[in-house]
């Protein structure tokens, strides 16, 4: 009888759990697609009443994912090498727990880090500019870097010690075993990681709101502020018209449509090995 | 690449961080001349490491540094005092600790039944062509940006619960302290189901881990003395127990530092209310809104040190995580 209630019971809580995914997702489907036109997708926003629209936020967004992923993935790929090459002993150790614990900074703090940085610097070079998509890009890297780092040393040590001993034993020098056998061995498991990364960040609010801040225009300047589809949503959604609220909407299915195209392609890729 | 040294054939049993080193030790041995290249490969790559190291002691450093002016004014009185007033430049970080504290627990109470009820079912109980797509879906809940639960929770959980849920526990509970008054726009309630939600497929993702290395052996020995289903699922579980409060604790470290989803919907207001249908605040949520405008120095400092006490809970939190869960997995 136990038996039967807890299995009833186990997959209810199972059901209610993919119900909540299947509701949230109904909801911004719904909700977004009545917003959506070609050209909210490409205007700027606008006051109360003239549409407006999110093409400077997806911009934003693309650019401080392109300056996150620039700095973010050699650096985490780097960190990641070196553990599952080098780093087995104390240092190696402390590195893999700076790197989870770093995994578990809530990504404010971040923001909070870089902009007490940015005020600091500002100190010195009153020019300095106080929010900008370096900044903001700078922020998005420093959580992408430890993410990257496990998964790219989780997928190297996957690769045969038979083929880096291959190598080797060909008269390679390391540098080359690891480069020219390891990583390309490696290599879709890396990028699914790096994938997943760039996910990660790219729903990311809170690290911009101080570093990258908002911009109601295009801009493509690193050294200016930049609006985000998150930063947009934020704004928008405790905004009290019901106008912006649609459009809060209509930018998250576009930024989860984007979320979802990396989660279901790197399910796809990784179908075989997990 | 063009010395020709010869290399004896190294044993090498298993593959252990340390082996390939071990073998370029050698190598490096046997070929005298040594290998800038390889040299030259390892000092990035150590660099990159040490980046991340320096990374996280500036981390600290800059957050305490920046913090010294409110630690000046205010010592330990700071954890303790109710007052937040910008106007008086007197600030107390208690409404923040305890609204913090107060909706992550109230997370864990719901999530952590139903992440253990999923991980029993997938792990335990859903034949495999269930198990698999439902494993999926769970770990998306994951992949939902924080500002989209947010976004969720002003227009359709506030809503919901305000209309259909809280009349429920005010007419039966209302008599006792967790459940006077009445809900009206942002409450302890929705910021803590949303962060229920959202900790769920990550406390249910390090269970199944943890279940998944608990022995088979430990089923057939339960099921062969006469177990039901469910009473291997619970051998297994208490086999399994240390991890799952590391995974438990992995919850509240990602709950208390959860940003834009509360800061949507748990009211903003600093005050301490045992009832879940008042307003709260936390201590990420406050460092969302009033950061960027703080304007004296002092009111800054303030929120540097409340951001420094989340950094400071969270790398404990996570620290004390890891070593349950590691302690499992290492068997």
């Amino acid at each position: 009888m136990t038996n039967r209630v807890m299995t009833v019971l186990t997959a209810a809580c199972a059901f209610f759990a993919v119900g909540i995914l299947v509701l949230i997702l109904g909801y911004i489907a719904a909700q977004g697609l009545s917003a959506l036109s070609i050209q909210f997708l490409i205007d700027t926003p606008k006051p109360i009443g003239e549409g407006g629209g999110i093409g400077n936020a997806i911009l934003g967004s693309f650019i401080l994912l392109l300056i996150s992923s620039l700095i973010g993935l050699p650096i985490g790929i780097a960190i990641g090498i070196y553990l599952a090459e080098f780093g087995g002993r104390g240092f190696g150790n402390l590195i893999r727990f700076i790197a989870d614990t770093m995994t578990g900074v809530p990504s404010i703090i971040i923001g909070v880090f870089v902009y007490t940085l940015i005020l600091a610097m500002r100190d010195f070079a009153p020019d300095f500019p106080q929010f900008t998509a370096l900044a903001g890009g700078i922020a998005l890297a420093l959580i992408m870097i430890p993410i990257v780092a496990r998964t790219t040393e989780e997928m190297i040590r996957l690769v045969p010690v038979s083929m880096r001993e291959g190598a080797l034993a060909l008269g390679a020098p390391q540098w080359r075993v690891t480069l020219g056998v390891v990583l390309p061995a490696a290599a879709s498991g890396i990028a699914t990681g790096a994938m997943l990364a760039v996910a990660r960040v790219s729903g990311e609010t809170a690290p911009l709101l101080f570093t990258a801040f908002n911009n109601s225009f295009y801009t493509y300047y690193i050294d200016d502020p930049v609006s985000s589809l998150t930063v947009q949503i934020y704004n928008y959604a405790i905004s009290p018209y019901p106008e912006w609220h649609a459009q809060a909407w209509a930018a998250t299915l576009v930024l989860m449509t984007l979320i979802l195209l990396i989660n279901i392609v790197v399910r796809y890729l990784t179908r075989q090995k997990f | 690449m063009n010395d020709s040294q010869p290399i004896t054939p190294t044993p090498v049993a298993a593959y252990s961080p340390g082996t390939i080193s071990r073998v370029a030790a050698l190598r490096r041995r046997l070929a005298p001349t040594g290998n800038t290249g390889d040299a030259v490969f390892r000092a990035l790559l150590g660099a990159s490491a040490v980046l991340l190291l320096v990374v996280v002691v500036m981390l600290i450093a800059v957050m305490w540094w920046n913090s010294r002016l409110s630690i000046a004014a205010f010592g330990w009185g700071f954890l303790t005092s109710r007052e937040w007033n910008p106007g008086r430049e007197i600030y107390g970080a208690l409404p923040y600790v305890y609204g913090t504290l107060a909706s992550s627990l109230l997370a864990l109470l719901i999530s952590v039944p139903l992440s253990l009820g999923v991980a029993v079912f997938l792990t335990e109980q859903a034949p495999r062509r269930i198990a698999r797509p439902v494993t999926f879906l769970v770990e998306l809940l994951a992949a939902i940006p924080s500002v989209v639960y947010g976004l969720w929770g002003i227009f359709v959980l506030a809503p919901f619960l305000r209309e259909n849920i809280a009349p429920i526990f005010s007419t039966t509970l209302g008599w006792s302290p967790f459940f006077s008054g009445s809900l009206r726009g942002g409450s302890l309630l929705t910021g803590g189901i949303i962060l229920a939600i959202m900790i769920t497929p990550i406390i249910t993702a390090i269970v199944r881990d943890v279940l998944s290395v608990v022995p088979v052996a430990q089923r057939e020995a339960a099921l062969a003395l006469g177990a039901t289903r469910w009473e291997t699922s619970r051998v297994v579980l208490a086999n399994g127990a240390a991890g799952i409060a590391g995974a438990i604790i992995l919850g509240l470290g990602r709950a208390v530092g959860e940003t834009m989803a509360v800061t949507m919907v748990i009211g903003n207001r600093a005050e301490i209310s045992l009832s879940v249908f008042d307003p709260s605040y936390s201590i990420a949520a406050v460092l969302a809104n009033e950061f960027r405008e703080a304007t004296t120095d002092l009111h800054r400092s303030s929120l540097v040190e409340l951001g420094l006490i989340l950094l400071f809970v969270t790398i404990l939190i996570n620290g004390a995580a890891r070593l349950l869960v590691w302690s499992v997995k290492e068997k």
